[in-house]
């Protein structure tokens, strides 16, 4: 059972967890195309990766002589880095292609490149892109596994995934939990993922920000809505701080980042009212002073870097279950 | 000089008229001659004899709303192929919006359209010309010259006018020649980059929204500038029920203005775009099920007026994208009569509404002469069978892009044979297809 195993999960060896269920998916596209079962198949997963990244030689040779393209039409760094070095633990052969260099600035469709790309051979390309949807459209016209590394305002899954295998590795379980998300949820396609997969495994979550970056028809997405910060974070276990793009204030969401500290910022009075013990989230890159006080980023609670190191096993995880099946299914 | 053309035993709905009965039509030169309930007493010598038993024998549609893409966007339409579409589709007049390469903002280029159609096009086609030079709202045409040039109506086509004091110069002074403003009503600012219906739907696939009151609020300021000029004027797509309530209202003490609704927000909803089709990426958005509903009570009440296909062709290359950077629009020439049938089928609207709403009310908003089934007026007519099945198919498809928002429709009810000043322009042939 996967919640025994998260009792203590970094004690759990990855021989241990044993051979993973098949993950019955050809794309990991969203979150929404996945139920209770697929998401606990791809934590437990990633669990049994958390040790390759710790141990000295850092290698699980499960995807030698498979080719993996990361195609990024928005710049990411952290995204980025985070999946080539996935790929690359597990053996897989990593291809970066970035915008500037390719033809996307002459013009070229995204069906077109997608085909080019396709003519390639790839096993897997993962993709980011600014318009919602995209990655799907991608992942129509291509022979390969498609990845979503975040389209538009839509989705990240695995940002959720890694959330939520941060989560349960702090607090044991998912279930019962009650997680605050914070921030800018309209323009966020981490909230979406977030609230989707927290939804899916029972966890009470809450939207927290100002009218104008609450999206029409949240209160479907969610369990409660809060526009005050104190209120919300009223016995939370997890904060999820989302970062605030800098165009909200001169689009008149927010009319100053002053203003929006004061009312929305992470500071110690506000995460008094959560529990004791709650844990600090967020999806980076932050802006220190403008959702989150410093002293709280960088302090006891957070688990900040934590999301990070959980990132690259969530996504060998992905990798591995998204290009391994053949061979499970041989075996 | 043609045979006479005797139509006999058909069931004649004749909106303008409110007749609807068995009965026959004599055709002469073009022109209706005489209609008859029942037996006609005999045929004129030498005339061409048609028996149309069973079926429905109507005023040819008028549309008020069709893009082409001559001049300048020939691969997506050209008059010709949009003609083809519309004679198969039972459109006998369409009247062409004016953004094309260049705008139909000049008089000259209304005597291209003119002349062109008259070559190439097997229907009447109608230029609208624009409200302001080069559709870019910020000066107004010609609008004396365009009209004596042929100009059947003003419009911006997908352009909205943002400006109030623009508009009210607009206004007076199309009121000043007589001639209609047919105005797509949109508040940029508040449509905000939106790519479809602003709701649950539109937040769950992370696409940005267009509230309903980017289009109810320069709707009222329109009325109140309609109100103030005198101008007839037409809410050439209206989408909400917001906006019947508005229309309606005003509509108790200006007997100038009229608005119109497209067959896809008549028949479809936001949930058609179901994951990113970018075929139901349309202006204005596909609304909520309630909205759709309310537009169909407005029709049924005569708050709306008319109902066009809003055709709007589109090559692959600008449809098969993300659906934010995809291009608006969907053809419906050859699907408008058989999809506002489903609303006759349903129960919702009856069949005389429906077809008044696309033949009489909008050649008496255009101020043409067709549009009826009456002695004198220009022999425009379908026969039509409006229990036929069928099914769209991409073969099928005449228009030179395949953008329906129709593709596999089930459709109950068909144009059988189009006539225009007489012709048979489009004939069905049921071999080739049952």
């Amino acid at each position: 059972m996967p919640d025994k195993q998260s009792q203590n999960p970094a004690t759990i060896p990855a021989e241990a967890v044993g051979a993973p269920l098949p993950f019955p998916h050809r794309h990991l596209l969203g979150i929404s195309e996945l139920n209770q079962f697929d998401i606990l198949n791809l934590l437990d997963r990633a669990e049994a990766m958390v040790p390759i990244s710790r141990q000295p030689k850092k290698i699980l040779p499960t995807l030698t002589g498979k080719t993996q393209i990361n195609l990024f039409f928005e710049s990411s760094t952290r995204t980025q880095a985070s999946f080539e070095i996935a790929g690359k633990r597990l053996g897989a052969l990593v291809v970066n292609m970035s915008v500037k260099s390719s033809s996307i600035n002459k013009g070229e469709t995204l069906i077109d490149t997608a085909a080019t790309l396709n003519a390639m051979q790839p096993d897997v390309i993962v993709v980011r892109h600014g318009s919602a949807g995209a990655v799907e459209l991608l992942s129509q016209k291509v022979g390969c596994s498609v990845i979503n590394a975040g389209d538009g305002p839509h989705e990240h899954p695995t940002q959720a995934l890694l959330d939520a295998l941060t989560i349960r590795r702090h607090k044991g379980m998912l279930s019962g939990l009650t997680v605050a998300i914070c921030g800018d949820i309209t323009n966020s396609r981490v909230a979406r993922s977030n609230l989707l997969l927290l939804g899916a495994m029972n966890v009470r979550t809450r939207a927290i920000a100002p009218k104008t970056l609450l999206p029409r028809g949240i209160k479907s997405l969610c369990t409660e809505v809060f526009t005050d910060m104190e209120e919300g974070l009223k016995d939370v276990d997890v904060v999820m701080m989302l970062r605030l793009q800098r165009e909200r204030v001169s689009g008149n969401m927010t009319p100053s980042v002053r203003e929006y500290y004061h009312f929305y910022g992470l500071d110690a009075a506000k995460l008094a009212q959560a529990k004791p013990d709650a844990i600090i989230m967020h999806p980076g890159p932050m802006n220190r002073g403008v959702e989150i006080d410093p002293a709280i980023a960088d302090g006891p609670r957070s688990v900040i870097t934590d999301q990070v190191e959980m990132g690259v096993a969530v996504r060998m995880a992905v990798l591995d279950a998204l290009l391994n099946k053949a061979e499970q299914n041989d075996g | 000089m043609a045979k006479p053309l005797l139509i006999k035993n058909a069931r004649i709905v004749d909106p303008a008229t409110d007749f609807d009965a068995i009965g026959a039509l004599l055709v002469e030169d073009g022109t209706i001659i005489e209609r008859v309930t029942g037996e006609h007493p005999g045929a004129p010598e030498g005339a061409t004899i048609r028996d149309a038993k069973g079926m429905l024998l109507s005023p040819g549609l008028v549309d008020m709303r069709v893009f082409t893409g001559e001049p300048g966007h020939e691969y997506r339409e050209t008059l010709s192929s949009a003609a083809k579409a519309a004679a198969s589709g039972g459109v006998t007049s369409f009247m062409c919006m004016p953004d094309t390469l260049p705008a139909i903002d000049d008089g000259a280029v209304v005597d291209f359209i003119i002349r062109r159609a008259q070559a190439e096009a097997i229907v009447n086609v109608l230029p609208a010309a624009a409200i302001t030079k080069g559709l870019a709202g910020k000066e107004i045409t010609e609008f004396g010259l365009l009209k004596k040039a042929g100009a059947v109506c003003l419009s911006d086509g997908r352009h909205s006018i943002q400006s109030a004091a623009l508009l009210r110069a607009a206004f007076t002074y199309a009121a000043n020649f007589d001639m209609t403003i047919a105005h797509h009503v949109a508040d940029n600012s508040l449509a905000g980059g939106g790519v479809m219906n602003a709701g649950l739907f539109a937040t769950t696939l992370g696409l940005k929204g267009i509230p309903v009151e980017a289009e109810t609020i320069p709707l009222s300021r329109d009325l109140q500038l309609a109100r103030m000029s005198g101008v007839k004027y037409h809410a050439a797509q209206i989408s909400c029920s917001r906006s019947v309530e508005i229309l309606a209202a005003e509509k108790q003490s200006n007997s100038k203005i009229s608005a119109g609704v497209s067959i896809n927000n008549l028949t479809l909803n936001e949930l058609d775009v179901g994951q990113y089709r970018t075929f139901f990426k349309l202006s204005p958005p596909l609304r909520a099920e309630d909205d759709r509903l309310a537009t169909i009570g407005g029709l049924r009440a005569g708050t709306i007026d008319t109902i066009h296909s809003g055709h709007d062709p589109q090559d692959a290359e600008v449809k098969r994208r993300p659906f934010a950077e995809a291009a608006e629009g969907a053809i419906g020439l050859e699907t408008l009569f058989a999809a506002a049938l489903r609303l006759v089928h349903s129960g919702e609207v009856p069949l005389m509404t429906i077809l008044g709403a696309m033949t009489s009310r909008p050649a008496q908003i255009l101020g043409l002469n067709s549009g009826r089934l009456q002695k004198g007026a220009p022999a425009d007519f379908i026969l039509a069978d409006i229990d036929y099945p069928w099914v769209v198919t991409e073969n099928s498809i005449l228009s030179r892009s395949q953008n329906t928002s129709f593709e596999g429709a089930r459709f109950t009810g068909k144009v059988m044979a189009t006539y225009v000043a007489g012709n048979c322009v489009f004939e069905h042939n049921r071999e080739a297809t049952d």
